[in-house]
């Protein structure tokens, strides 16, 4: 459903290339819930940016729902559904309602068919109260379930969360979660999110991808994340660990071939 | 299209909710536009020609160079405004919808009090209508639509520039907003050196001189070849295609925000 070869992006700095992303290749199966983990900075963001087809990549190629991002834009959107937790793609000003309509409209969903997901969707994640509510003056947690919402009313194939718990509280969270967890064992959606909540990763992943400066660096299961670091007790641990153990990868340039940094773990 | 009429509308109402900024702003754009208008007069009080052009011409090249900006400012206008999304985070929500993100750009924050300045255009265009003769009247509407078109390619050209230079949105401004006091007046009051240049290099000539001293009658006092007056279609789609491109290459570049 989700794969990339060599992706890579690099960002012009002052005149020096910063690699942001470095020669990422991996796969993601239809149905599968992939959490995305990394320090700040590392690269997650840029990743689901190339894969939504809002950056266009330096090098390598990704293929999502059988598109090319950055060429097929358009068509992708229809494909799949993004959240971005730092940033509301909601219309402000108008009633929550509003914004849902008008998703329809762009996405052009047959009204039938529009009815019964926005239903289906407002039972589930309990929009009932306030979807006459100007999105302004919602709290976080419910807008965050409107922003999941607005990008599920086409019925996507793959969903791409960025941080879609930050700042919720520990209720709002639990709704979100329990509902991503629904959606993809019900519809069979593809779900990769990002975060640093490793509540989320604990709860929903089946896999976790763990990227670090850029470069992937450890995919496989919660477990196996686990087993890396013997003797710590808590996810959080394990994972402080990692992310302190990694080292730098030294800013390149432009012409000289990508040296063989070795990943910092491999499972 | 479809598409842009939808998000123009949303705004509109989105904006309905704020009456009072709604009634000002109107006006306001209303009453600027129209000082300039008691510029000129200000100065035909003076003088009975401007560059050899009577007050009746000189208000025919105001007001189609005028009406063309406003309508070219109120559908696309706000294209300018991109660097402010991409600052903001706003420009990636755009990207990620399955609409051109130029016709999201440009129906973003449409309000009705983009009218005002066309209005105050339209009004000059009228009165100025009289000193056009019947057989040449076709050339009005070609010119404004050709207009429409170089302004708007001037905008995205100037957006597009924001792309790779986030924080330089004035400097598309000298050629939006300057290439409209340029058009407003005929360009004979100017030097041919900078006549030349907006004939051939940014053909902001081509928005009302050329194809108004057919629409006149009148020699080109800058000696230019007779058939450019007939070549603001031509010098429109150029314009166009360069900005066109020059849009794409900066989605391609477009490097987002951190985060």
């Amino acid at each position: 459903m989700i794969e990339t070869v060599s992706l890579s992006r690099d960002f012009k700095v002052r005149g020096t290339v910063v690699p942001a992303v470095h020669d990422l290749t991996f796969r993601v199966g239809a149905g599968e819930f992939v959490g995305c983990l990394g320090p700040n900075g590392a690269g997650k963001s840029t990743t689901i940016k190339m894969l939504t087809g809002i950056l266009t990549p330096t090098r390598g190629r990704a293929l999502v729902a059988g598109l090319d991002p950055a060429r097929q834009r358009k068509a992708l959107a229809r494909r799949i559904g993004v959240v971005f937790g730092q940033r509301t793609t909601l219309w402000w000003d108008l009633p929550l309602r509003d914004s849902f309509e008008l998703v329809r409209l762009l996405y052009k969903v047959d009204r039938s068919r529009f009815a019964a997901r926005l239903a289906e969707l407002t039972e589930v994640l309990d929009l009932g109260a306030f979807l006459r509510t100007p999105v302004r003056q919602l709290s976080l947690g419910q807008r965050m379930r409107g922003d999941v919402t607005a990008a599920l009313l086409h019925d996507p194939e793959v969903l791409v969360l960025d941080e879609p718990t930050i700042g919720l509280d520990v209720v709002a969270k639990a709704e979100v979660r329990s509902f991503l967890a629904r959606l993809n064992a019900e519809r069979g959606t593809t779900v990769l999110l990002t975060t640093h909540d490793l509540g989320d990763v604990e709860r929903l992943c089946r896999r976790v991808l763990l990227i670090d400066h850029g470069r992937l660096a450890f995919d496989g299961s919660v477990a196996e994340l686990r087993a890396l670091v013997p003797g710590q007790e808590s996810i959080e641990d394990v994972v402080a660990h990692l992310y302190l153990s990694s080292t730098p990868a030294a800013p390149r340039t432009p012409r000289r071939t990508p040296d063989a940094d070795p990943p910092i773990v491999t499972a | 299209m479809g598409d842009y009429l939808l998000l123009a509308w949303t705004w509109v109402r989105a904006s309905a909710q704020y009456r009072t900024s709604f009634a000002v702003s109107i006006i306001s754009s209303f009453a600027i536009n129209a000082l300039d208008v008691i510029a000129i007069g200000i100065v035909f009080t003076h003088v009975t020609t401007l560059g050899g052009f009577s007050l009746r011409e000189v208000m025919f090249l105001y007001g189609t160079g005028g009406v063309s900006f406003a309508l070219a400012d109120m559908l696309f206008g706000n294209i300018e405004r991109l660097s402010q999304h991409i600052r903001a985070g706003t420009f990636d929500t755009m990207l990620i919808r399955p609409v051109s993100p130029f016709v999201q750009m440009a129906a973003d924050g449409f309000g009705a009090h983009r009218i005002g300045r066309l209005a105050q255009a339209a009004i000059v265009l009228g009165l100025a209508l009289p000193v056009v003769p019947w057989s040449r009247a076709w050339m009005v509407p070609v010119m404004i639509v050709c207009g429409v078109v170089i302004f708007t390619a001037v905008f995205t050209l100037g957006a597009a520039l924001q792309f790779v230079l986030v924080d330089a949105p004035e400097l598309a401004n000298a050629f939006t907003y300057g290439g409209v006091t340029l058009t407003q007046y005929p360009l004979s009051v100017y030097g041919g050196q900078l006549v030349r240049g907006v004939t051939y290099i940014v053909p902001l000539a081509f928005v009302n001189w050329q194809p108004a001293l057919y629409v006149l009658g009148r020699p080109d006092p800058f000696g230019l070849p007779g058939w450019l007056r007939f070549a603001a279609p031509l010098a429109a789609l150029l314009l166009a295609g360069v900005a066109a491109l020059a849009w794409r290459a900066g989605i391609r570049r477009y490097r987002s925000t951190g985060s």
